[in-house]
């Protein structure tokens, strides 16, 4: 089991926890919300809850509730610029759909 | 593929439930547009990577031309480019007769409206017309950033700017489509930018030397709230000055004599390049590209002595506005550099020697005015749990109403935290009283003559009353953005006046004064018109007497003699009404009364006489 962030993606997780100047890691997973079922959850990680996994990837602390992981296992967090805009992309081997704008999938 | 950003924990959104938000830098010279990534605020750059939007429009009948594109027709197409629209907002006509000299525009007032409209190839725009394209050049940039519609923007206003300019900014983000959280003070949006809101009460100096203007203000944090101690600076001392000395310096140096435009152009460029090389490097050298190309060498302490009068002055300005504050400025915990100027060593290390700390200048002072705009916006947009606290701004002046004798009641004192809602009782003058007319003015003078008048308006119609007995409510409201409200009710009767306050256009002490001159220099004309009027309508009135009583019995009651006496008379009375003065209409209306003296006594007995006719003396109403 295992999620990877993209160079790109480390950097960035990197940067803004700096300037945030606290929080411990990136928690990635999903809820049950969205127009296609599942929608991503990225978030920073203050404090670890009770049954989370933590991975490490390019120095990065990923962390993801167990009930999150069987949907995220393998997935590649990339970071993207399209035109003016600029953001975290999932690549997620379990997504079978996903809306037209992407924020939300089902597997 | 979405693009998400990283959201502090517990707390993302549902998808499409994002609230995006901006803070929008409107500047005079440039302006920004500023969000919050993933937790950091940062600037919208354009699709060459710019942040700086240059606030220059151009309109020459097809799409209004915004930013660098405007700005390289500045120079040969200039009436029908406007830079520095800033100047203009919430502005009249008379105002703008000062700032005429300096634009080559022209200007045209509507007949109906008080705002000035800017003539150019493609139409006659305000103020507010020009602010709003460049207010929409920068929000179509944020959602293309964004990838979303915008839920809302605050933009930033000098701490100065009073309710007509205020008024007239918020009239410009309507126009451009945009939903405006709330107008946010340009220092309160500095200390916001470095946190300063979350730090401990304290007084905060906000010192931003941009490319044509120097503000420097006093700032009181007390328990989440910034309060504008005091303001002052230099509208027309920047960093472009700073280029001029350097470039006096280049041409006495280079011996230059014959400087056409474009020598000039390549003078200042090379005076602005040299300025921020030295900003990093000791030594920079300059080259003129001119008929005998030139170049020297120049190092940073040369440059500094040049600019060094300049810096002195924002020093005085800053003395001044701590004075006003009533502080010392030992007591000043924090400054914060803002405006390109304060990259200048010189300016940093003078500005650090007087205020005695270092100044705070990690953030971009470009960027920082639109930095925590942003911040302000994310909070409005809801994007923050609860417990931050919303930031709250206070009035810069204090409001008023004019009460008897030309006095101004404050309402709402200067640096109330807004919003606010306060209300006064007010009575009437006079017995009989159903009207009274108010006043809305701001400023910190006793006097009315002495304020600045906002709108006037009147509550009519509650029922006449001995003089003191009407209850007469009014309130005066600020909502967040620093705009007013003002509302009346006689209590006693529940006669109400709402009405939309609409801000007179900025009018100076100086105009309000020669309008009060004016007033007093036609005091006699007035009163003499007047009495004529007075005269004119007795005349009338004198004539229609007359021919009614002839009518009824001047042939019985007069000979043809006496007739045509009070007829003469009459007809020279009839003639003069419209013609004569005030004295001639006097005098011939005494003639008419002296002629018909008689006839008026044989009229007088003649209706006694009928009255009595064959009644018993017991009979006669007495």
């Amino acid at each position: 089991m295992a999620i990877h962030l993209s160079d790109l993606a480390a950097s960035r997780v990197q940067h803004f926890l700096e300037n945030r100047g606290k929080g411990i890691g990136l928690r990635l997973g999903v809820k049950t919300t969205g127009c296609s079922g599942l929608a991503y959850v990225i978030e920073f990680v203050d404090e670890l809850r009770e049954g989370d996994e933590v991975f490490e990837s390019k120095g990065v602390k990923i962390v993801v509730d167990p009930k999150s992981l069987v949907f995220l296992d393998g997935t590649e967090v990339d970071f993207a610029k399209v035109g003016l805009n600029e953001g975290f992309q999932f690549k997620n081997p379990n997504a079978k759909d996903a809306c037209g704008c992407g924020e939300s999938f089902t597997v | 593929m979405a693009l998400l950003q990283i959201s502090e924990p517990g707390e993302s959104n549902a998808p499409h439930q994002h609230r995006l938000a901006v803070g929008i830098d409107l500047g005079t010279t440039n302006s920004l547009v500023a969000t919050l990534r993933s937790g950091e605020a940062v600037c919208l750059p354009d699709e060459q990577g710019c942040s700086l939007l240059p606030s220059v429009v151009h309109f020459d009948g097809r799409q209004a031309l915004v930013g660098y594109e405007a700005q390289v027709l500045l120079s040969s197409d200039p009436l029908n480019t406007i830079a520095s629209v800033k100047r203009l907002m919430g502005r009249g006509r008379d105002d703008v007769k000062r700032l005429g000299e300096v634009m080559p525009h022209e200007f045209v007032s509507a007949e109906d409206s008080a705002a000035l409209r800017i003539r150019t190839a493609g139409g006659d725009y305000s103020a507010v017309e020009i602010s709003s394209e460049i207010l929409k050049e920068l929000a179509r940039r944020a959602e293309q950033s964004l990838g979303s519609d915008l839920a809302g923007v605050v933009i930033t206003v000098p701490a100065y700017f009073d309710d007509a300019q205020r008024q007239a900014t918020r009239d410009a983000a309507r126009l451009a489509g945009v939903n405006l959280f709330r107008l946010l003070n340009e220092p309160t949006a500095a200390a916001v930018a470095y946190g300063l809101d979350r730090d401990a009460d304290g007084l905060i100096a906000v010192y931003d030397f941009g490319g044509g203007t120097f503000d420097i203000s006093i700032l009181r944090l007390n328990k989440g709230v910034f309060e504008v101690l005091a303001t002052g600076g230099d509208s027309s001392l920047g960093g472009d000055d700073m280029d001029h000395a350097l470039g006096e310096w280049i041409i006495e140096q280079a011996g230059f004599t014959d400087i056409d435009a474009l020598l000039a152009r390549r003078i200042l460029s090379a005076a602005r390049s040299a300025k921020e090389q030295l900003s990093s490097a000791g030594s920079t050298t300059i080259r003129i590209e001119a008929p005998q190309p030139w170049q020297t060498e120049i190092k940073r302490e040369q440059f500094e002595a040049l600019i060094e009068p300049l810096v002195k002055k924002t020093l005085s300005a800053c003395r001044r506005a701590v004075r006003d504050a009533g502080v010392a400025k030992q007591e000043v915990a924090e400054v914060v550099m803002v405006g390109g100027s304060t990259r200048v060593p010189l300016v940093q290390t003078m500005v650090g020697d007087y205020f005695g700390r270092e100044p705070m200048n990690k953030l971009d002072p470009d960027q920082v005015v639109a930095l925590g705009a942003a911040i302000q916006a994310d909070i409005l947009a809801g994007n923050k749990p609860d417990n931050e606290m919303l930031l709250l701004d206070v009035l810069p002046l204090s409001l008023g109403i004019e009460t008897m004798g030309g006095l101004s009641e404050k309402i709402i004192d200067r640096n109330s935290a807004i919003p606010v809602a306060k209300a006064q009782e007010f009575t009437t003058f006079k017995d009989g009283q159903s009207a009274m007319s108010i006043h809305v003015v701001q400023g910190e003078r006793e006097l009315v003559s002495d304020c600045r008048s906002l709108a006037r308006f009147e509550l009519r119609g509650f029922p006449p009353m001995v003089a003191g007995a009407a209850r007469i409510r009014v309130t005066y409201q600020v909502d967040a953005d620093g705009l007013l409200s003002v509302s009346a009710q006689e209590t006693t009767s529940g006669v109400t006046a709402d009405i939309v306050v609409k801000p007179s256009y900025g009018l100076t002490d100086t105009e309000i004064e020669s309008m009060l001159r004016a007033s007093m220099e036609h005091a006699r004309e007035d009163i003499e018109l007047r009495m004529l009027k007075e005269q004119q309508v007795e005349a009338r009135r004198v004539i229609e007497a007359i021919d009614a009583a002839l009518a009824q019995d001047g042939s019985v009651l007069l000979d043809e003699n006496e007739l045509s006496q009070i007829q003469l008379k009459r007809d020279e009375l009839q003639a003069a009404v419209g013609s004569g003065s005030t004295e001639e209409l006097k005098n011939l209306i005494k003639a008419v009364e002296d002629v018909s003296e008689t006839y008026v006594a044989r009229r007088m007995n003649a209706s006694v006489q009928q009255a009595l006719t064959g009644k018993q003396i017991d009979e006669v109403d007495v």
